[in-house]
């Protein structure tokens, strides 16, 4: 990926080929492909379930990890609401 | 060998004193080769009781081994060795000194066969960590310190009770797998608890911890709760109050260090969660369940440790510790990112590093219990850990936007000691056996199998990509959240000043109406010496005195015979 950014393009916004928006588009093509291929690999492998539930499912633990994740950002946001104070709270 | 009945624990205590007193070059090579002679020293001790002796007139057994205590010395003494290598160039004395009494403390609770001993050694711990804290050097470490102090003293005292209960009424003081099923058992657990973060005492962690020196978090972060750790296995498996303390534990960790701002808060935050894989482990019980609790706080110290290492370089180098000053490091620190990122990946138990080789035999333990809800809490908890440490402590810390700073990266010693545990990390990820090998038995069960490794990699990648969608809530605001140390900190203090303030009320209305009386009281009086001059012929204080003396006195007699 971009291995040849030397000096020459190092103008503001250009810093670090890392960071640059067309990498980064092909930072997220790659991830999805990755993704994919990790659902793909349960059709070899078959489930690692063991409840005779749910957890058999295709594609299970990708399904479970990404809404539960959803659920505990959420979740936090929720009780952040509650429980936030200005970081200066007990210094007072 | 010389080493056969020899407390390991005070090799590493011996040490302490003599790095306080030594001048820095001697310091370097007493604090780096006390350790290694530590370890052989642990190494040679056969199983068993191997010091039985008389302390108060109980009989005590200051050196017992077995291979779950020798595999807790043994990762508490590398600790000590490479948070050494880590610190010895920047810390204070007196906190490299207190750290390693701090460490022999957690080798000497290891390594206890009675009660007694657990408790002095469980103490010895409480003091020095203290110490640790205020080595901080700010005001915030200094106050901290004082909780931290308070939390851990009334764990001491819990603890002791429970102690001296249990020896009343069982009349052993023998180290024991028990239950909590009376009073005594039930305080022994409580202190052992706090010590372990749990709740409702969790927040004495991230409340200390971050306010500590950069290299003062790394030793805290070993010790402490993996002492607390070892002690619910030889005293509580099985406990299935357990089993509940740790879901709890998972998720408040999970939750906390989502909202949090401070990277290294974030990190203690962490700590919490971890611990609680390792008590719910305990409180399912089986050999299974808890060869997983010792092999997983094994590679948690070690990951554990590697990132506050890395979130201590940068607090080091760029005095900075929260998310919204920092961000884009990655360009001129790349061996502390580098670091960081295999710790975060060793705490979200990626296949291939020691997180998993550890972890995934909790939920094998669960799995074949039948725990169907417990599997499913600690496989959405396992999705949570890679989202609140995996993800979020590289991702603001190194990546997120660019800052501007530029800091350097670690220092050589510093860099040695996290390359050294980032080896570790991913080493025991490949190969597990010689850890496998440190076990009291072998219930263990292979986790590379292919289902496995695609489950979890499913789980965790998929983890990432909600991460990455979900960025724009999860924005960092300079806040910190509330916990259940509110209650002590702001509403015993609150509830004092309205106590207060009804007290000065009532006190003043009662004034009002006592001094109006007496007022009455005195001008009837005066009427009567005015008018013949006989019973009253003084003046109006000594009179008023004689009336207060009167009033005690038929006070008293009332009180005395009513009695």
């Amino acid at each position: 990926m971009a291995r040849s950014s030397k000096k020459s393009e190092t103008a503001p916004g250009h810093d670090h080929w890392l960071v640059r928006p067309e990498n980064i588009r092909k930072i997220w093509i790659g991830s999805i492909i990755v993704l994919a291929i990790t659902v793909a690999l349960e059709l070899f492998t078959g489930t690692a379930g063991h409840f005779h539930g749910v957890d058999e499912w295709f594609a299970f633990p990708a399904v479970f990890g990404f809404l539960s994740c959803v659920a505990m950002v959420f979740g936090a946001k929720v009780l952040g609401n509650l429980l936030k104070r200005k970081d200066d709270y007990y210094d007072l | 060998m010389i080493f056969e009945t020899f407390p390991p624990a005070l090799i590493l205590l011996f040490a302490a004193f003599m790095a306080v007193i030594s001048r820095p070059n001697a310091r370097a090579i007493i604090l780096l080769a006390a350790p290694l002679i530590t370890l052989w020293a642990i190494w040679s001790l056969p199983d068993g009781v191997l010091i039985t002796t008389r302390f108060l007139g109980y009989p005590i057994e200051p050196l017992e081994v077995s291979p779950i205590r020798r595999m807790f010395a043994t990762v508490f003494t590398i600790m000590a060795f490479t948070g050494a290598l880590f610190s010895f160039r920047t810390a204070k004395t007196a906190e490299l000194g207190a750290a390693f009494a701090y460490a022999s403390g957690a080798v000497g609770v290891s390594f206890a066969g009675d009660l007694i001993t657990l408790f002095i050694w469980w103490e010895i711990m409480a003091i020095f960590s203290t110490i640790v804290v205020w080595c901080g050097g700010t005001e915030a470490s200094r106050r901290a310190g004082i909780r931290y102090a308070m939390m851990h003293l009334l764990s001491g005292i819990l603890l002791k009770i429970g102690i001296e209960g249990v020896y009343v009424h069982t009349g052993s003081l023998d180290i024991q797998a028990m239950l909590a099923t009376n009073l005594d058992t039930w305080l022994i657990l409580i202190g052992i608890l706090i010590n372990a973060a749990a709740p409702p005492f969790s927040a004495w962690l991230p409340d200390a911890y971050p306010e500590t020196s950069p290299t003062g978090a790394v030793f805290l972060s070993a010790f402490t709760t993996k002492t607390a750790v070892l002690a619910l296995i030889l005293l509580f498996p099985g406990e299935q109050v357990l089993i509940w303390v740790g879901l709890y534990m998972i998720f408040y960790g999970i939750i906390y260090a989502l909202l949090e701002n401070d990277a290294r808060r974030i990190l203690a935050y962490s700590i919490i969660n971890q611990v609680g894989f390792m008590v719910c482990a305990i409180g399912i019980g089986t050999e299974l369940a808890l060869n997983g609790a010792a092999l997983h706080a094994f590679a948690h110290i070690i990951y554990k440790a590697l990132l506050l290492m890395s979130a201590g370089v940068v607090l080091y180098r760029t005095g900075m510790r929260k998310c919204t000053d920092l961000g884009g490091l990655f360009r001129t620190m790349p061996v502390t990112c580098i670091c960081g990122i295999i710790g975060a990946l060793a705490i979200s138990s990626f296949p291939l590093t020691s997180g998993y080789t550890t972890k995934t035999m909790i939920s094998v333990a669960a799995e074949q219990q039948h725990l169907v809800f417990v599997w499913y809490m600690l496989a959405a908890a396992s999705a949570g850990v890679f989202l609140h440490a995996g993800i979020k402590f590289p991702w603001f810390v190194f990546f997120q936007k660019d800052s501007g700073l530029r800091p350097k990266d670690a220092p050589w010693n510093m860099a040695a000691a996290m390359i050294f545990f980032a080896f570790l990390c991913i080493a025991l990820g490949i190969y597990a056996d010689p850890l496998y090998a440190m076990l009291p038995n072998d219930a263990i069960v292979p986790v590379y199998k292919p289902e496995k490794v695609v489950f979890y990699l499913q789980l965790l990648l998929f983890s990432g990509l909600a991460f990455f969608l979900l960025l724009n809530y999860m924005k960092r605001t300079l806040t910190i959240t509330l916990d259940l140390d509110w209650i002590w900190r702001v509403a015993v203090f609150r509830a004092g000043d309205v106590v207060y303030d009804a007290c000065t009320a009532a006190r003043t209305a009662m004034e009002k109406t006592v001094m109006s009386f007496l007022k009455s009281g005195q001008e009837s009086l005066d009427d009567l010496s005015e008018r013949d001059g006989l019973i009253l012929r003084a003046t109006s204080a000594t009179g008023l005195a004689c009336l207060y003396a009167m009033v005690l006195l038929t006070l008293y007699i009332l009180v005395y015979y009513l009695d």
